[in-house]
C-alpha cells in the first residue's frame, strides 16, 4: 500500500498535477484545521487505549468487589468510580471502547464493501440490473433506521454478530445510493468509451478508470455514518440486544448502571459520554475531511 | 397538480407491499420454531404437527404470505403470544401513545431547527452562527438515550422539577392535554427533539446560505427592497427543501423513539416493541413495525405532495 503510494508520487513531480498532488492538498489544509486536530488526537487517544488497554487499565474489568459498589468519581483507587457491582469504571470504560469501537466500524466497513460493489454494479450496467438493485434499495428506505436495525436484530435474537448484520443492512442502501449516482455520472465521460474502444474488458474498465474516480467520495461518505453507527450499536445494546453483562462495552453499561442513577448520577451517565465524545469526534473529522476536499484547489 | 398526487400514490403501492414482505419475513428470520411457542415442551409429534397445520406453517411461504396479507389488510393482525390479546388494537393503542409524545417534540424540533439554521444561515461566521453551529453538530452526535438519562438526572434526580418515568396518573390509556399529564411528557419529548432539531438546522442553515449566494438576492437589494422582504423571498425559496427534511425526520423521531420510551416507561409503541423483542411475541413485533413502517410510508407520500403543492418545479418529475 505504501510502497504503491509513493512511487506514482515521484512520477507526479515531472507532470504537475495528480492524484497525489491533490492528496497532500487536502492533508495540507486538514494540517490547518485545528478542530480536526482536536477530534484525531481525542479519537486517537480513545482508540489507542482501547488497543492497549491492558496496559493502560488499572483493574481488571470484570473483577467485583462488592464492598466498593457505586463509588463517586474521584475517589481513592478508582478514578472514575466503580458500578454497581464494584467494578472499577476506568478499566471497563477503557476494554468497554474495544467492543463499542469494534461493533461501530465493522459494519461501515462491510457495508462500504458491499454498498460500493452493489453501486458500481447498478451504475455501470445500468438498465434492467439497475432497476432490480434500485429498487429493491428503495424498499430499506422506507424504514426509518433505527427502527430497521431494532427491528432485525430483534426478530434475529440478541448477539453482537446479528448487530453488526443487522448496521450493515442499515448502511448498505444509502451507500449503495451514493455509489451508484457517482457511477452513472461517471460512466458518461468520455475517457470511459475511450477505454472501451480501445477494447478493454468491463472488468478492466471497472477496476482501472472507475474504481479510483468513486471510490474517494464513496469512501468520506461512508466515513460520515461512523457516528450514527456509534449511536446505534451502542444503542441496541442499551436495549439488551448485542452484548451481554458483564461484558463492558459502553451501551450495555449505559444499561445496567441505569438503576443507579439514584445513587450515583453521575458515574451512571459516563458511559454515555464516551459515546457522546466518540460519535462527535467521528462527525467532526468526517466534515473536516469533507470541507477540506471539496475546495478545488 | 391531481396527476402528480396520483403518480405519488401509484408509486407507494409497491413500496408499501414490498414494505409488507419485509415485515412478513422478518418472522421467518427468526430463529426458532414459532410453533415452540404455543406449546409446551414436552408435546408430542402428532400435536406439534396438527397444531403446526392449523397454524398454516406446514404450506408455502408465498401462500403463507397471502393469506398473511389478506388478514393484515382488513386489520387483523392475530393475537399475541404473550397474553392472548388482539395484536391490531394493542398497537394501534400503543402507536396513539406514540403519537402524543411526538405532537409534542415534532412542533419544538421544527421550530428550534429552523429558528438555529435560519439565524446561522443568515449571519454567516457572526458569533450567533458559531454557537448554533456547535449546538447543531452536538446534537447530530449525541446519543439520544444517554441524553435522556441525563435530563432525568438533572431534573428529576438532582432537582425534583419533573417526573422521571410514566405517562401521567391513571393507566396508560388515560391520557388528557392538562399539565398533569404534559409534565410526563416534558422530558421524553425533549430528548427525542434534539437530533431532529439538529438535523433540520445544518440541513436549513446549507439552504439559507445557498439561496442568499444567488444573484436574484443580489437583485432584489439592488433595487432596494427592505432586507425584511428580501428574507420573506429567502423563505420561500428555501422552504421545499427544508419541508423534505422535516418530513424524513418526523418519521425517524418515531422510529427513534423506542429507546426513549424505553427509558422513561413510557407505553407507546416503541416501548411495546421492546416488550414483544424480549418475550419474543412475534405477532406484536410484526405488528408494530408494520404500523411504525406504514406511517413513515405515508408521511414521505405526503411531504412529496406537500413539496409539489408549494414548489411547481417538483411535480414535472
Amino acid at each position: 500500500m505504501n510502497e504503491s503510494a509513493v512511487s506514482p508520487n515521484l512520477d507526479a513531480g515531472h507532470i504537475g498535477t495528480s492524484k497525489n498532488s491533490r492528496f497532500r492538498e487536502t492533508l495540507y489544509r486538514l494540517a490547518k484545521d485545528w478542530v480536526f486536530i482536536v477530534a484525531s488526537v481525542v479519537m486517537g487517544a480513545i482508540l489507542g487505549s482501547a488497543i492497549l488497554a491492558p496496559l493502560v487499565a488499572t483493574h481488571d474489568p470484570l473483577s467485583i468487589s462488592i464492598l466498593s459498589r457505586l463509588q463517586p468519581i474521584g475517589s481513592e483507587g478508582h478514578i472514575l468510580g466503580t458500578d454497581e457491582l464494584g467494578r472499577d469504571m476506568y478499566s471497563r470504560l477503557i476494554y468497554g471502547a474495544r467492543l463499542s469501537l469494534a461493533m461501530a466500524l465493522l459494519p461501515v466497513f462491510f457495508a462500504f464493501g458491499i454498498g460500493t460493489g452493489l453501486g458500481v454494479a447498478a451504475g455501470y450496467f445500468g438498465g434492467t440490473i439497475n432497476s432490480i438493485i434500485m429498487r429493491s434499495i428503495d424498499v430499506f428506505f422506507a424504514f426509518p433506521s433505527v427502527l430497521l436495525a431494532i427491528a432485525i436484530s430483534g426478530a434475529l435474537g440478541s448477539s453482537t454478530t446479528n448487530v453488526i448484520l443487522s448496521l450493515v443492512i442499515v448502511f448498505v442502501p444509502p451507500i449503495s445510493r451514493v455509489a451508484e449516482s457517482r457511477t452513472t455520472e461517471v460512466v458518461g465521460l468520455e475517457y470511459i468509451d475511450a477505454a472501451r474502444i480501445s477494447g478493454a474488458s468491463d472488468f478492466t474498465i471497472i477496476r482501472v478508470h472507475l474504481f479510483s474516480n468513486i471510490v474517494g467520495p464513496v469512501f468520506v461518505y461512508a466515513s460520515s455514518m461512523i457516528s450514527v453507527s456509534i449511536i446505534l450499536a451502542s444503542g441496541l445494546s442499551f436495549l439488551g440486544l448485542g452484548v451481554k453483562p458483564p461484558t463492558p462495552e459502553w451501551g450495555v453499561m449505559l444499561n445496567t448502571l441505569r438503576n443507579a442513577i439514584y445513587v450515583q448520577p453521575w458515574v451512571a451517565a459516563l458511559p454515555g459520554c464516551f459515546i457522546f465524545v466518540s460519535s462527535l469526534c467521528f462527525n467532526l473529522i468526517s466534515d473536516s475531511i469533507r470541507t477540506a476536499m471539496d475546495i478545488k484547489p | 397538480m391531481i396527476l402528480f398526487i396520483l403518480k405519488r400514490v401509484l408509486y407507494t403501492l409497491p413500496i408499501t407491499f414490498a414494505v409488507s414482505i419485509v415485515c412478513f419475513l422478518l418472522v421467518h428470520l427468526a430463529p426458532g420454531d414459532p410453533v415452540s411457542a404455543f406449546l409446551p415442551p414436552q408435546a408430542s409429534a402428532e400435536v406439534i404437527a396438527a397444531v403446526t397445520h392449523e397454524l398454516g406453517l406446514d404450506r408455502p411461504l408465498p401462500i403463507q404470505f397471502l393469506h398473511w396479507l389478506s388478514r393484515v389488510v382488513v386489520g387483523d393482525f392475530g393475537v399475541s403470544i404473550a397474553n392472548g390479546r388482539d395484536v391490531f388494537d394493542e398497537v394501534i393503542g400503543a402507536f396513539s401513545n406514540s403519537l402524543i409524545l411526538a405532537s409534542v417534540a415534532i412542533p419544538l424540533a421544527v421550530a428550534f431547527g429552523f429558528a438555529l439554521g435560519a439565524i446561522s444561515g443568515y449571519c454567516r461566521g457572526t458569533l450567533v452562527d458559531r454557537i448554533s453551529t456547535v449546538v447543531a453538530i452536538g446534537g447530530v452526535s449525541v446519543p439520544h438515550y444517554w441524553l435522556a438519562i441525563v435530563l432525568v438526572i438533572i431534573f428529576a434526580v438532582e432537582n425534583n422539577i419533573l417526573p422521571a418515568m410514566g405517562a401521567g396518573p391513571g393507566d396508560s390509556r388515560a391520557w388528557s392535554w392538562d399539565w398533569e399529564h404534559l409534565r410526563f411528557a416534558v422530558l421524553p419529548a425533549v430528548s427525542m427533539a434534539v437530533v431532529p432539531m439538529s438535523i433540520i438546522a445544518r440541513t436549513v442553515k446549507a439552504v439559507v446560505a445557498e439561496v442568499l449566494s444567488q444573484e436574484f438576492v443580489r437583485a432584489l437589494r439592488a433595487k432596494g427592497i427592505g432586507s425584511f422582504r428580501v428574507f420573506i423571498h429567502v423563505v420561500k425559496n428555501a422552504a421545499p427543501t427544508s419541508i423534505a427534511v422535516v418530513g424524513v425526520q418526523v418519521g425517524y423521531l418515531l422510529g427513534g423513539s423506542i429507546l426513549i420510551e424505553t427509558v422513561f416507561s413510557w407505553p407507546g409503541a416503541g416501548y411495546l416493541l421492546n416488550i414483544a423483542i424480549f418475550q419474543r411475541d412475534l405477532p406484536i413485533l410484526q405488528g408494530t413495525i408494520l404500523v411504525l413502517a406504514m406511517f413513515f410510508v405515508f408521511t414521505n407520500l405526503l411531504v412529496d405532495v406537500l413539496q409539489a403543492a408549494i414548489d411547481p418545479r417538483v411535480r414535472r418529475y
